[in-house]
């Protein structure tokens, strides 16, 4: 049987969750961006105004500002825009029970067996309205029978859209679309393709498996499915979580990071948040992973392997350091820190003691660390501090565990 | 443009956890009884900027929506 999923897109999600609370700015161009003065100044969402003076998601907003004189800039609000996220899945858990969301302003929906509903078209169509009835803001809806064309047809039209891709329409209205629309296709990769003359979905199609698994290695097989619709990823049920295979946080500093002190206050403040989010996971890592981006925006990222199964703060902050000081040569100041966690364990497996290492004293550090972990969640994340924070508050002073709790996903879930 | 105004209501909750709101207390202190409510529905009062459950309410022979967002109610004033 023929699958029909639905994409649901939040058109410019923040920006429109934004305008619709203040009617105010809402026939202003409207940007939606962090905070310039802790350095986070950048276009997060514009509304579709401001998308007319060519203002793009991601450059500072002081360059939108030079397009732009009368800007209104907006600081994000999460909470609500967590708040709509959710009384929009409500909304799709109306039709179906497979509600994969995709971030916060995307689903697939999977309406197959929703046939008291209506068709595909009929419940899209339906989507379409209540959003905008319920929400005040509006979703562009692709439909179609994978995941893939449902995403396109959700890209195809909008504002406030619906666009269906079927068997017998594909090559005509799927095709002729440029190849960086797939998604996976970045500007390496799409790159790759202008080179061999690959410029549109359909020069995928027609090029054979093998040619794109030489290009591209195994995703070439990935991109021939997609662009020939082949594609059979289900829609995930709701409340399907996926299984948790990293943790991490990173951030950006309020000013450059000039020494190693420097570096290390932004360490442990990140080291303690990824540590925190995986106690509380009951999680123990043995991969540590740093992140480091200059002033120029250069990045690299460097991985190592902790001696033991570990979720302490120290210790994974003193292996984050260990590669920082290995890989990173001091040519330009720093601009921003990440430190990532891989390679879980259930933290209720036995652990195999070291001869000659000191278990008494590593189980001290993690009782240390649950009793530092409760008293935050009572009193708050700034109620305890090391004292190494208080040497610079200004680079100590943010909070990676309350504030970045937006997780970025992606298409394939592991098994 | 509409105002978003906040305001406090006087409401009825039955056993089955169903809410009716009563009587509403305007800004400066007037109240207006709610003759009766006429619908309930969720919606965006894209007047005033908002969105939650929309109560379609009778006060005094004119039709007035009154809205509760999350926890807190609110009315489009002009």
């Amino acid at each position: 049987m023929e699958r029909s999923i639905l994409h649901v897109d939040c058109n410019k999600f923040y920006a429109c969750v934004e305008c619709l609370h203040r009617p105010e700015i809402r026939h202003l161009p409207v940007v939606v961006g962090g905070d310039e003065d802790l350095r986070h100044g950048i276009v997060l969402t514009k509304n579709e105004i401001a998308a007319k003076y060519a203002i793009k998601t991601g450059e500072a907003i002081w360059q939108a500002k030079q397009k732009c004189p009368g800007l209104v800039v907006v600081k994000p609000n999460f909470p609500l825009y967590l708040r709509f996220s959710k009384l929009a899945r409500d909304i799709y858990n109306d039709y179906t029970d497979q509600v994969e969301p995709f971030g916060l302003d995307e689903c697939w929906l999977d309406v197959t067996g929703s046939g008291i509903f209506g068709s595909g078209m009929g419940i899209a169509q339906e989507i379409r309205q209540r959003v905008k009835f319920e929400l005040g803001i509006t979703v562009s809806i692709g439909v179609s029978y994978n995941k893939i064309f449902a995403k396109l047809g959700s890209d195809y039209k909008k504002p406030d859209a619906i666009t269906q891709f079927t068997k017998q329409n594909f090559k005509s209205l799927v095709w002729p679309l440029p190849a960086s629309d797939l998604l996976y296709v970045g500007r390496s990769t799409a790159n790759k393709f202008r080179n061999c003359g690959i410029n549109t979905i359909g020069d995928i199609a027609r090029c054979t498996p093998e040619y794109l698994r030489l290009l591209l290695g195994k995703l070439g097989d990935m991109f021939y499915v997609f662009a020939n619709g082949l594609d059979s990823e289900p829609v995930l049920r709701a409340g399907n979580t996926a299984v948790i295979k990293s943790i991490g946080n990173s951030s950006t500093a309020s000013r450059d990071l000039a020494n190693e002190n420097d570096v290390k206050i932004m360490m442990y403040v990140l080291a303690e948040s990824v540590g925190r989010r995986m106690r509380e996971q009951g999680f123990r890592c043995k991969t540590v992973c740093i992140t480091v981006r200059d002033n120029t925006l250069l990045w690299f990222t460097r991985q190592g392997k902790l001696p033991a199964y570990s979720a302490n703060t120290k210790e994974i902050t003193e292996k984050a350091m260990e590669l920082f000081r290995k890989n990173y040569d001091w040519l330009r100041p720093i601009r921003s820190l990440g430190v990532t966690c891989t390679d879980f364990e259930h933290d209720q497996i036995p652990v195999q003691l070291d001869l000659f290492g000191n278990a008494e004293k590593r189980e001290k550090a993690e009782r240390l660390d649950t009793t530092v972990d409760r008293l935050k969640s009572r009193f708050g994340n700034y109620s305890v501090q090391r004292g190494l924070m208080l040497t610079d508050r200004g680079l100590s002073g943010f909070n990676p565990y309350n504030d970045n709790t937006i997780h970025p996903v992606g298409y394939f879930k592991p098994q | 443009m509409c105002r978003k105004v906040y305001v406090d209501v006087l409401i009825k909750q039955d056993k089955q956890g169903r809410i009716t709101p009563l009587a509403i207390t305007w800004e400066n202190g007037e109240v207006y009884e709610i003759d009766k409510v006429t619908a309930a529905c969720k919606a965006a009062s894209l007047k005033a900027g908002g969105a939650g459950i929309r109560f379609t309410c009778r006060i005094r022979n004119k039709e007035t929506f009154l809205f509760l967002e999350n926890d807190k109610w609110f009315v489009e004033g002009k």
